[in-house]
């Protein structure tokens, strides 16, 4: 194979790929940047994912498929919200029971959808003009669906709105220090919720991307613990939209690349790699308080009682 | 929190095990109602589904064997999970270190070449040993580098998975097991005794009981205990006693880490007789043992009445997929409420909510 198409393969591997993770990490950070750390990932994204394909069979219109999703996702995240903003449950436990409830509940429900065919996938497209530049051109700009390039646009506007805005400053003034933030004025309860829900939003749209774009089918755990990596995701990105799309992005093609290995690898292990990369990449990006002063949130894991330290 | 002016929320000081009993029960009662409607969805009602699941895990000999089964891995992962979550250590990879237990064991079982009354032995100390080292990894990411510690015990339970789907595939495949990706059968030196007739390993349950005896002591009663407690509550104030956030870190790993491996040889030596596709060895057995923690309180004796209640419910969810025809997610389901209607409870253990006169 010349590495022309080497190139073009590896760079339109890790656009799908990546896509979903982008859209997850997305979300965490809004949700993080707020205090609130959401383990239920995996679960709002299976849910959408099964939410999705179900729209999208049922109606015959994937993009109406991508609308319910997010918004099962975003009801999904409500329990999260309720639980540990309102009734100040501990945040991994309860993120972790809403995996498993979405686990659970896309099995039992979409039991029956299992290796349906799926007519009415997310339309690939190619955009006029810049698919024609070599190389660049078929691996970025053909052969995707609409979703991949959304994604992107979400990217710089939500870098911008959590920067350089007063919704943002907000956003993260909850996350740092709440205490000080409701002194301001600031309803700390109202922006947590809202933060999660945007998470939870683009984790049920990243599972529609997988049912719909991905893969068009629905099989059950069809997420595989990308939910997981999204986590780690938004540790690497410094809780930045920016580096968001470059973790995801490279480490999509990461993943891609292993697979070159099959030669001299057995499949199980390589099915292993990105899972490794994910701890390995964690390592890279820990330099002990490094940490703090790149942006992780303060008050992360914190609930949040007006009168209490 | 804003709470609506007629209610009046106060702090309440330590809540006393009567009232820690009472809103657990009332949690759990809450998952069973919500549960009941899926149950209800399914077409079956749910006092019928409930009658099943108790028929079939305590309605007779077989049943309680069954039962007694699932709880020894949640027994003894459960009781190190109590004792990590105590220096609040989120081990979620309780699933890998099982697995890597269960990969000693067969090596002691199939290729160490020992023989006679050492094997079983043997085994349990190199599982404990490898689930040990698994979760020694995350612990020391942890105290050495700061890194999340939910994100790597989780990644390392894929990579274990893997690991051992590479093992049954590849080198371990057993020669005489055609076509089946499975080790070959352990030889009887080193299957554990069961109870005649059942999967009950007992050999593993008393240890599991032993341990969880062992572990309340460890907490309750030592220094480390102590050191432990201290970190998982305060961790200023044990940087300040000169307490090594380093030392507790893996001393509770090392723990719970070596009691998944224990349980991953329970299941291969005690169960299976093999090693075989990761996903019929442990069925989230590390998962469900983090609810099984939780709910005990971190209380390593009260373990083992919460894993007994889980292995009612493992062991039933089995019935009704059977009898009733219902998706064995259906638990996992269970699982998840079991654990939201537990924390939210929590709210009800720390502060007082009343009516407030208007």
């Amino acid at each position: 194979m010349g590495w022309e198409s080497w190139f073009i393969s590896t760079f339109s591997r890790a656009l799908a790929y990546g896509t979903p993770l982008l859209l997850g990490t997305l979300g965490e950070i809004y949700a993080e940047r707020s205090g609130v750390l959401n383990l239920g990932i995996e679960g709002m994204m299976i849910m959408g994912a099964y939410s999705a394909f179900v729209t999208a069979y049922t109606t015959g219109n994937p993009w109406l498929g991508v609308l319910v999703a997010g918004a099962v996702g975003g009801a999904f995240s409500i329990i999260h919200a309720f639980a540990t903003i309102t009734l100040k449950a501990n945040q991994v436990v309860s993120g972790l029971a809403l995996t498993m409830l979405g686990i659970g509940l896309a099995g039992v429900l979409g039991r029956k959808w299992v290796g349906l065919p799926l007519f009415s996938s997310l339309h690939k497209v190619t955009i006029p003009g810049l698919s024609a530049i070599p190389i660049i051109g078929p691996g970025f700009f053909k052969g995707q669906t609409l979703l991949v390039y959304l994604t992107m646009l979400l990217v710089p506007i939500m870098w911008y709105i959590l920067f350089h805005t007063r919704i943002g400053i907000t956003i993260r003034a909850v996350g740092e220090d709440p205490a000080t933030a409701d002194s301001l004025g600031v309803n700390v309860t109202r922006v947590r919720y809202l933060c999660v829900i945007v998470g939870g939003v683009l984790a049920g749209v990243a599972g529609a991307y997988l049912s719909l774009s991905y893969r068009p089918a629905w099989t059950e755990g069809m997420t595989g613990g990308m939910g997981w990596i999204v986590i780690a995701l938004t540790i690497f990105a410094f809780w930045n939209p920016l580096y968001g799309l470059l973790g995801s992005y490279l480490f999509a093609a990461l993943y891609h690349l292993s697979y070159r290995l099959q030669t001299w690898v057995s499949p199980e292990l390589l099915k292993a790699m990105p899972y490794a990369f994910a701890i390995i990449i964690l390592v890279i990006v820990s330099r002990g308080t490094l940490h703090k002063r790149m942006g992780a949130p303060a008050a992360l894991t914190l609930p949040y009682t007006r009168g209490e330290q | 929190m804003h709470a609506p002016s007629w209610l009046c929320i106060e702090r309440r000081p330590l809540p006393s095990g009567r009232t820690i009993l009472t809103v657990s029960v009332i949690a759990i009662v809450a998952a069973f109602v919500v549960a009941g409607i899926f149950f209800a969805l399914f077409g079956v009602p749910p006092i019928e589904a409930y009658g099943t699941i108790l028929r079939g895990a305590l309605g007779s000999w077989h049943g309680f064997a069954e039962t007694l089964r699932r709880a020894i891995p949640l027994l003894l992962i459960g009781v190190g999970l109590t004792v990590a979550f105590r220096a609040l250590f989120w081990n979620i990879g309780a699933d890998g270190q099982l697995l890597l237990g269960t990969a000693a064991a067969t090596w002691v079982a199939l290729f160490s070449g020992l023989h006679g009354p050492i094997v079983i032995p043997a085994m349990f100390v190199a599982g404990f040993i490898a689930g040990a080292l698994w979760g020694l990894i995350p612990a020391v990411l942890k105290a050495k580098l700061g890194i999340n510690d939910v994100i790597t015990t989780l990644m390392m339970n894929y990579i274990a998975m893997y690991l051992i789907m590479w093992l049954i595939h590849g080198p371990w495949k057993g020669p005489t097991m055609r076509g089946f990706a499975y080790t070959d059968k352990f030889p009887p030196a080193a299957q554990i005794p069961t109870i005649a007739g059942t999967h009950v390993h007992w050999p593993t349950l008393v240890l599991g009981l032993v341990l969880a005896v062992a572990a309340y002591v460890l907490v309750n009663r030592t220094k480390m205990g102590f050191e432990i407690r201290v970190v998982g509550e305060n961790p200023h104030a044990a940087r300040f006693a000169g307490i090594s956030q380093l030392k507790t870190t893996l001393v509770v790993m090392l723990i719970s880490g070596g009691l998944a491996g224990l349980a991953g040889v329970g299941e291969v030596a005690g169960v299976h007789m093999r090693l075989l596709d990761p996903n019929q060895i442990s069925m989230g057995y590390g998962y469900t043992a983090i609810i099984v923690a939780w709910l005990a309180r971190k209380n390593p004796l009260a373990v083992i009445i919460t894993a007994l209640f889980f292995g009612i419910l493992m062991a039933g969810g089995d019935v009704i997929k059977v009898s009733l025809q219902l998706p064995f997610q259906l638990i996992d389901v269970f699982n998840g409420l079991i654990m939201f209607f537990l924390i939210g409870s929590e709210l009800l253990m720390h502060y007082k909510i009343s009516l407030r006169r208007r």
